[in-house]
């Protein structure tokens, strides 16, 4: 075959960023966004205040961030909080949950799916089935339509 | 409550004429049927056949009798009944992708319509030519426009569409109409002016309603929430997740109720009293009474003989719909105090509701 002499750089040309009707989400300020404190959260997982320790671990979800660290962080610190609970007391903890944070509870639910590990995958089946039987068949529909997510 | 089947094919789209004797619709096809009343049955006494591509919108002008359809083909048709035939008539729709809805004014003297090519077109007749123009409404829209609604002073159009966003278009079209009053969504109205966008739906927006009065519009979007706008409040938008599957279609059935219907195969009421106040209030559809009576050793032996199973087990759903609700349409009774509605659905079949205020 003969080998193409011409220059090939063209192919590595994103023809898509050059459209002008290319649809651009709208762009939110991310600022105030960190995630949930890992200190704060680990100090009361040590002292044993798991209600206390989720519900901190629901604050200021980095939804509008960019930066994938932050996002991995707010994964890691919710995690943690999600195995440490015991079994009989998801349902409780569930319960205390207002729509919308069921429905972030969900998404980092189903983020965690993503890369599983060791144990985590049962302990996570848990918390779904529980969250589940809260925000409906409407929570998990949200995880797969939002277009700015955990 | 009643239900009929016409047949298996999904039924994408359905509009009823004036008395509601008669029912044009489409079996998720090229082609429209329009059925008759007669007695208990229906029966087909008109196919519309000019399309060539499938069928994504019908809708029947009560007063002036005509029928507009809209397929995936780019086109549109209106249609007139001469001599006991309907007669198309080709609109010049002007737009590169497939439509998607479409929706006759209050007045039925325009129609709107949606489409892929990010664009609503608004076609009205020019007596002088003897044809129908239309008019393109293209800014803002990033996305396909899902569906269409007029506001009852016949100028305002609600839009819902695929960049999840929700907009008012004015479509004021100064050589047919006289210039419209103010209105609580805003005062100066020129072809295209943007009254209303509110870009945070959340998911494609299905379907969009505007209630009896125009003062106030409900949508229902993808990510299983139903919002209402309020321009009397500020144009304030109230929004309510559900627990239940997205929801397709809507309609108005009072100034404060709302029925919804969609993926989970039943229609649901929702009442919006006020900003912050939208709830959930019931299903509309009475759940089929499973009969786990006593079963007879004959009946038994009959199950394990035909399923290799003693179980009575139930594989329909609960509901009257065993799929989807496409489309729900006011059947009796005015906007303000809707008696009975239809819905259609994937299931192939219509299901006549009735609503008690």
């Amino acid at each position: 075959m003969a080998k193409n002499t011409l220059s090939s750089r063209f192919r590595g040309v994103d023809i898509d960023e050059y459209d002008e009707n290319k649809f651009v989400d709208e762009q939110d300020e991310a600022a105030e966004q960190q995630g949930p404190d890992a200190c704060e959260v680990d100090d009361l997982i040590r002292q044993g205040d798991m209600m206390a320790a989720f519900h901190i671990a629901l604050r200021n979800p980095p939804i509008n961030s960019k930066n994938p660290a932050v996002k991995e962080r707010a994964q890691a610190v919710v995690l943690r909080v999600l195995t440490a609970f015991k079994s009989s007391d998801i349902e409780l903890a569930v319960k205390s949950l207002d729509r919308n944070r069921v429905d972030l509870l969900m998404k980092y639910i189903y983020r965690g799916f993503e890369k599983p590990s060791d144990n985590s995958s049962a302990i996570l089946l848990q918390w779904h089935e529980k969250a589940f039987a809260v925000g409906g068949l409407g929570s998990i529909v949200r995880v797969l339509t939002a277009r700015k997510s955990v | 409550m009643s239900l009929y089947s016409f047949g298996l094919e999904p039924l994408s789209c359905h509009a009823w004429n004036k008395d509601r004797t008669q029912i044009a619709i489409s079996p998720n096809s090229n082609v429209v049927h329009i059925y008759q009343k007669q007695g208990k049955e229906w029966t087909k006494i008109h196919e519309l056949t000019e399309h060539s591509g499938r069928i994504t919108g019908i809708d029947w002008a009560p007063e002036s009798n005509r029928i507009v359809t809209c397929a995936s083909d780019r086109n549109a048709y209106v249609w007139t009944l001469k001599d006991g035939v309907w007669k198309p008539t080709l609109v010049l729709v002007r737009i590169n992708r497939a439509a998607t809805c479409v929706k006759w004014s209050p007045l039925e003297n325009k129609f709107a319509l949606g489409s892929g090519a990010k664009l609503i077109s608004v076609c009205y007749f020019e007596k002088e030519n003897d044809w129908w123009l239309s008019k393109h409404i293209k800014k803002p829209i990033n996305s396909t426009v899902l569906s269409l609604d007029w506001h009852p002073n016949n100028i305002l159009l609600a839009a819902g569409s695929a960049d999840l966003h929700c907009r008012i278009f004015s479509t004021y079209i100064k050589d047919i109409e006289d210039k419209p009053g103010p209105t609580p969504w805003g005062s100066k109205m020129p072809f295209g002016e943007v009254l209303l966008e509110y870009k945070e739906c959340g998911g494609w927006v299905h379907s969009v309603c505007f209630s009896p009065s125009g003062d106030a519009l409900a949508w229902v979007s993808h990510n299983s929430a139903i919002s209402v706008a309020n321009a009397t409040q500020g144009k304030e938008v109230t929004q309510l997740t559900t627990g239940h599957l997205p929801l397709l279609s809507m309609l108005y059935v009072s100034e404060t109720e709302i029925v919804a219907a969609g993926h989970d195969c039943c229609p649901y009421q929702f009442s919006y009293k006020g900003p912050g106040c939208l709830e959930f209030v019931k299903k509309v559809d009475i759940p089929k009474q499973s009969s786990k009576g006593n079963m007879s050793a004959m009946q038994h032996f009959r199950n394990l003989d035909k399923k290799a199973t003693t179980e009575e087990e139930e594989t329909g759903l609960g509901s009257l719909h065993q799929n989807s609700i496409t489309q729900l349409c006011i059947l009796e009774g005015p906007k303000a105090k809707v008696e009975k509605f239809s819905s259609v659905g994937l299931d192939g079949a219509m299901v006549v509701w009735d609503f008690k205020h």
